[in-house]
This record gives structure tokens, C-alpha cells and sequence, in this order.
């Protein structure tokens, strides 16, 4: 059989590499570009090599802003992934509560983040807040535009009122395929509540439970907008994570080089973590 | 070990907000002797389900008792009843190994663990699943993980019965026989009373020396796969065992005798006084033949199916299968066919109805 060569085929493929060109290839070529060059306008540039990489990976600055980010993210997923659970478990299987519970979850994720900042700055604020007001009157020195702890509490609040329905709602969609002959078996089996989580919902969650870990770790390691709202990154730098740190960096200052070479640095961060924890996840899952 | 039995027990799912309840069991009452071997048997939806769950506890019946050896269980959970169940799909406990899946319901009840080990063993021996005790129960097929569900019942010593729920539904074709001697053999090793349900005849007729037959939430019949087949005592039986199923034909009453097509059927007279209502016969595939004589009938279609035939023929507006042997002629020109006297039942309201001779 003979194959017929038909060159023009290739015409199909242009509008793909087109549409990953211009929204993926080409910005981060950009961004590699400024990343290993210094420019003082004019569309000049100079060769600066991996300078700026150097001065981003010895500069206490990063150093900071990613040891706040990791333990920021580390607290909302060590708090959201159990609370999710938690509340997807205690959710009705069926029922006419079950549409009022579905809807009450998914409201917080239908609200833009600039406006969940909004609410939980005017929310949380000591004077005229509600929170705020309430916090101080019972006696708590609360002030989260002045005080570290505060404003890290707030933070890691409204990142768990505005994201642990996600983790519910995969949770809990994972809970309703479990079939009910598998709690009829350990029923019978004489099996206790706990052994029921923990050999049956909680195998059967865990897919869903990767994709929730995976999803809220690159959300929350890329938080911007709701702690830029909430508290600007201060009081001082005690909330500047990652993001809001590149802005300042890329845009305050005007520091182009170092901010691609902190993106790129960044971007690597995000994308070898969840490899690793996906590969770990999915070998686990062969055997 | 013990004997189960049902005393006037109903079942009833909670109904849609506004409606009368619709009984899913309608009133049984039924022995379960100690070491049967028992099926049920019934179309899809008509509480074969039901009922067994109501054996094992999970489901609390609306009305009437369940005792276990005179003793009532009615309010019981499943946990006190020592009941074992195997259901339509295997469910094993994926994270764990073969070995930890049978141990399982040994732990959960806190046997020590080398009396627990030595059980499983035993078992898995059984089973033929020594081999594979190690592995990820998850890895094993559909028919190793059914094994490792009714291993996990076989397992606790002091189970009092063990149901199935359709057990081989998901198992491939050529296994499901395989499994299915595994069982029978299982139960003359144990003893222990098995209750299976299904809706395949060859599978209820095989396994079990008792069948009892559901229809529409209730017993109809129970007795040995023979007295099914010969002497069905209600049409739903008639046609839902014997492939194909009995012929039931309306018939009527000529000085007390049944008729069907100006034929005089049996000598019988039906015993029962009241016999207003809908009255039939009932006569069998394997007992209507051809003959010199008889009722006239045309032929609409032969299957040949190798060691016999089915006949399809038609009288007025009734249709007879009929099975005939391989070699057997089948008439060209003006068939008429004959019903075996001593195989044919008489039917008031769908019931049989005991005849005698004048």
C-alpha cells in the first residue's frame, strides 16, 4: 500500500500553534528575554547572563517572601483539605438538602477575589467592622493593619471561607460514587466508623483528593488579589507572598530583569512540585 | 448456625411525600432451615432484595418478626445477627491486600490475630486464593474479588447464613459455572445456610435444593427444582421457569370439566366450589405433541435448537409453543396438536386449582 503524502495537512495544525504561540510561547520567551538582559528603554539591551538568577536566589527579599508563601500555603491546605473532608462528610447523600447545601458551598466560589478582599477588609476592620468590632470588644487585641498575627489570621480565614468548598465539593462528589453496597459489606463486616473513612471513603476520595491538593496548592501559592486588598502585603512586608512581592518588584521598582528571573524562578517552583506530587500520587495508585 | 424464620413480615419504602406506601414484600411468612441451600427467584423489582436485606438486618421491616432459632431479631443491627452478604458487585476494601481483607471482619470483632491468621488461611485454601494472598486485593478480576467477598463471610465462625445478591452478575460466562460448583461444594463442606438470589432460573435450579419463587413482593411457590417444574401453582411460575415457559391458555368449564377449543382436556373436575373469575390451563412446551386428532392449529414458526424444536403455533388468537424432538416430522397439512392430560393444571386467578376424577 502506498501512502499518499498530502503536505497541506499542515494548514490544520496553524491555528493550534498559533493560539499556544501567542498565549503561552511567545510571553514566556518575553519574559526569558528580560530575564537574562538589562534594559534602560529605548529597546536597548545588554547581555547580563544568569546575573539576575544569582540575585534573585541570594537575595534575603525572595528568600522571605518564599518562606511566607510556602507556610501561608502549607496552613490553608493543612486546614482546607481536613475541613473539606470533614464537611463533605457531613453533608446529606440525599434529600431536598442537598441542592440547599451544594448552593450555600458553591457561593463563596462565585464571588471575584477582589471583592472577597474588599468584604473581609471592611469585615475584619477594628473599628467599624463587624468582625473587627466584635473581636476587640470581647477583649482580643485585634488589629489587622498593625499587627503581624492578625493580619495573618485574616488572611488564612478568608482563603479558608473562600476555597474549602472547592475541596468540599470534590470530596463530596468522590463520597456519592461510592456505591452503598460498599457500607452495607462493612456493616457487616462489624467495621467501625472510623475503618469505614479510612478503608473505604478514604481510598475512594483519593483521586479527587489529589486534584483538590494540586488545585489549591497553585491557587494558593499564586494568591495575589485578595491579600493585595485585604492588606496590601503589610503591616511592613509580614503578607507579602510571592506574587504581590514580583509585582512590587516588576512594576514599583521597575526592576525588569530580576522580576522575569523571579517569575521563571516561580513558575519552576510551581511546576516541579506538582510533578512530583502527582508522580507520587499516580505511583502509588500502580501499585 | 440457625434456622430463620419470617412471621407475617411487610415491607414498605418510605413513599413520596403525599402517596399511600406500595408494599415492596407483601406479607411472608417463611422457614429458612438450618443448612439449606435456598434461592430466590423472581423478575427484577420484585423484592427479592428486599427480603434479603431484611434477612441481615439492614433494613428494618415495616411489620412483623424475624426470629433466629425462636429468638426475635426484628430490631436487631446487622452486626448482632451473624449474618454474611455478597452482593451483586464485589466489594473489597481496595487499599488493602487479600489477606488483610479476609482478616478484616475477623479484627473488626478482635480475634486474636494468630487464630485470625490461621482462619484466613484456611479459607484462602478453600478459596484457591492462597497464592494470591498478598497481593492488592484492587489487582485481582472480578471473580477473585467476588471470592474474596464471600471469603470475608466464610470467615467469621459463628455466621449464621450466608446471602447472595446476585453474586455472578458481573462475572464473565465460562467462570460463572466454575464459581457457581465453588459455592455448592462450599456448602456441603460448611453446612451453613446459603440464600441466593437471582433471576436466572439455571442458576436458582443449580444451586439450590429448595427454590422459592417472588412475585410482585410475595412467595408464590417454593419447593425442589422438580416440583417447579412439574406442578407450578401459579402461572407466573408456569412461565417464568422451563425455557420455553408453560403455555397458559384461558379455557372454560363444560359439565365441570375444562375445554379449550371445543377439547375436552382431562377427566378432571377442578375441586374448588367458586370457580367465577379468570380461569385458565396451564400445560408445558414438553407436553403438547402432534397428533391425528385434537385441536387444529397453523404453523407460525420452528426454531431448531439442535437436540429439540420449538414449535410456535396458533390457535384463533392464542399462540402454543411446543417442544419437539429433533427428529420428529412436523406435520404439513391440517396440524393438530394434543395436551398430555396427566402435565396440564387448571389456574383460577393465576392459583392452581387441585382437581379430582368423577
Amino acid at each position: 500500500m502506498r501512502k499518499t503524502t498530502n503536505q497541506k495537512a499542515w494548514w490544520l495544525v496553524v491555528p493550534v500553534l498559533l493560539l499556544v504561540a501567542f498565549n503561552a510561547f511567545i510571553p514566556l520567551m518575553t519574559v526569558v528575554n528580560y530575564s537574562v538582559q538589562e534594559t534602560f528603554g529605548n529597546n536597548a539591551f545588554f547581555w547580563e547572563g544568569v546575573t539576575w538568577f544569582e540575585k534573585v536566589l541570594r537575595s534575603e527579599r525572595f528568600h522571605d517572601s518564599l518562606l511566607r508563601q510556602l507556610l501561608f500555603t502549607g496552613m490553608i491546605i493543612s486546614i482546607e483539605v481536613p475541613l473539606g473532608i470533614a464537611v463533605a462528610l457531613s453533608m446529606p447523600r440525599k434529600g431536598p438538602w442537598v441542592s440547599v447545601c451544594l448552593v450555600l458551598m458553591a457561593l463563596p466560589l462565585l464571588i471575584p477575589w477582589n471583592v472577597v478582599g474588599a468584604m473581609w477588609n471592611i469585615f475584619a476592620l477594628p473599628d467599624i467592622g463587624l468582625l473587627g468590632y466584635t473581636l476587640n470588644s470581647m477583649g482580643f487585641d485585634y488589629n489587622f493593619t498593625q499587627q503581624p498575627v492578625s493580619a495573618w489570621m485574616t488572611t488564612v480565614v478568608m482563603d479558608v471561607w473562600h476555597w474549602t468548598s472547592l475541596v468540599v465539593l470534590l470530596c463530596y462528589a468522590g463520597l456519592c460514587s461510592i456505591p452503598d453496597a460498599y457500607y452495607q459489606a462493612a456493616h457487616i463486616d462489624g467495621a467501625s466508623r472510623w475503618a469505614v473513612f479510612r478503608y473505604i471513603q478514604l481510598p475512594k476520595m483519593k483521586r479527587v483528593l489529589t486534584i483538590a491538593i494540586l488545585l489549591r496548592f497553585m491557587d494558593s501559592f499564586m494568591i495575589y488579589t485578595e491579600p493585595f486588598v485585604l492588606t496590601g502585603g503589610g503591616p511592613g512586608n509580614t503578607t507579602t507572598f510571592l506574587s504581590i512581592d514580583l509585582v512590587k518588584i516588576a512594576l514599583g521598582q521597575f526592576d525588569l530583569g530580576p522580576a522575569a528571573a523571579m517569575s521563571l524562578i516561580y513558575f519552576l517552583i510551581v511546576l516541579l512540585v506538582c510533578w512530583v506530587f502527582y508522580t507520587v500520587m499516580m505511583r502509588n495508585e500502580e501499585q | 448456625m440457625s434456622r430463620i424464620e419470617f412471621k407475617d413480615v411487610r415491607h414498605a419504602y418510605p413513599p413520596p411525600a403525599g402517596q399511600a406506601p406500595v408494599y415492596a414484600l407483601k406479607e411472608i411468612s417463611q422457614v429458612w432451615e438450618d443448612g439449606g441451600a435456598y434461592a430466590l427467584l423472581g423478575p427484577s423489582g420484585c423484592g427479592k432484595t428486599t427480603l434479603l436485606n431484611i434477612i441481615s438486618g439492614l433494613l428494618t421491616p415495616s411489620e412483623g418478626s424475624i426470629l433466629f432459632d425462636g429468638r426475635d431479631v426484628t430490631r436487631q443491627p446487622t452486626a448482632a445477627r451473624h449474618i454474611a452478604q455478597v452482593f451483586q458487585f464485589p466489594v473489597v476494601y481496595d487499599t488493602m491486600t487479600v489477606f488483610d481483607n479476609l482478616a478484616f471482619p475477623l479484627r473488626n470483632r478482635g480475634m486474636p490475630e494468630a487464630r485470625a491468621t490461621e482462619r484466613v488461611t484456611e479459607i484462602a485454601e478453600m478459596l484457591d486464593l492462597s497464592d494470591r494472598l498478598h497481593q492488592r486485593a484492587a489487582g485481582l478480576t472480578a471473580d477473585g474479588k467476588q471470592k474474596i467477598s464471600l471469603g470475608r463471610g466464610l470467615v467469621r465462625e459463628e455466621v449464621n447464613a450466608i446471602l447472595f445478591d446476585e453474586p455472578l452478575t458481573v462475572i464473565d460466562p465460562h467462570l460463572k459455572w466454575q464459581l457457581r460448583s465453588k459455592l455448592k461444594e462450599l456448602h456441603q463442606q460448611i453446612g451453613v445456610t446459603m440464600i441466593y438470589v437471582t433471576h436466572d432460573q439455571v442458576e436458582a435450579l443449580t444451586f439450590a435444593d429448595q427454590v422459592v419463587v417472588m412475585y410482585d413482593g410475595g412467595v408464590v411457590q417454593v419447593g425442589t427444582p422438580v416440583e417447579l417444574f412439574n406442578r407450578p401453582k401459579h402461572t407466573f411460575v408456569g412461565y417464568f421457569i422451563g425455557s420455553p415457559g408453560m403455555n397458559v391458555l384461558p379455557c372454560k368449564l363444560e359439565n365441570g370439566q375444562p375445554v379449550f377449543a371445543n377439547n375436552l382436556l382431562s377427566s378432571g373436575y377442578p375441586a374448588d366450589a367458586d370457580l367465577s373469575g379468570k380461569l385458565e390451563i396451564g400445560i408445558r412446551p414438553e407436553f403438547v405433541g402432534f397428533g391425528d386428532d385434537g385441536i387444529p392449529v397453523e404453523i407460525q414458526k420452528v426454531e431448531d435448537l439442535g437436540r429439540y424444536q420449538v414449535v410456535t403455533v396458533k390457535h384463533e388468537a392464542e399462540q402454543i409453543k411446543m417442544l419437539v424432538g429433533e427428529d420428529e416430522a412436523i406435520p404439513s397439512e391440517s396440524p393438530m396438536i394434543q395436551f398430555d392430560p396427566e402435565n396440564l393444571h387448571i389456574y383460577h386467578d393465576d392459583w392452581v386449582v387441585e382437581t379430582r376424577n368423577a
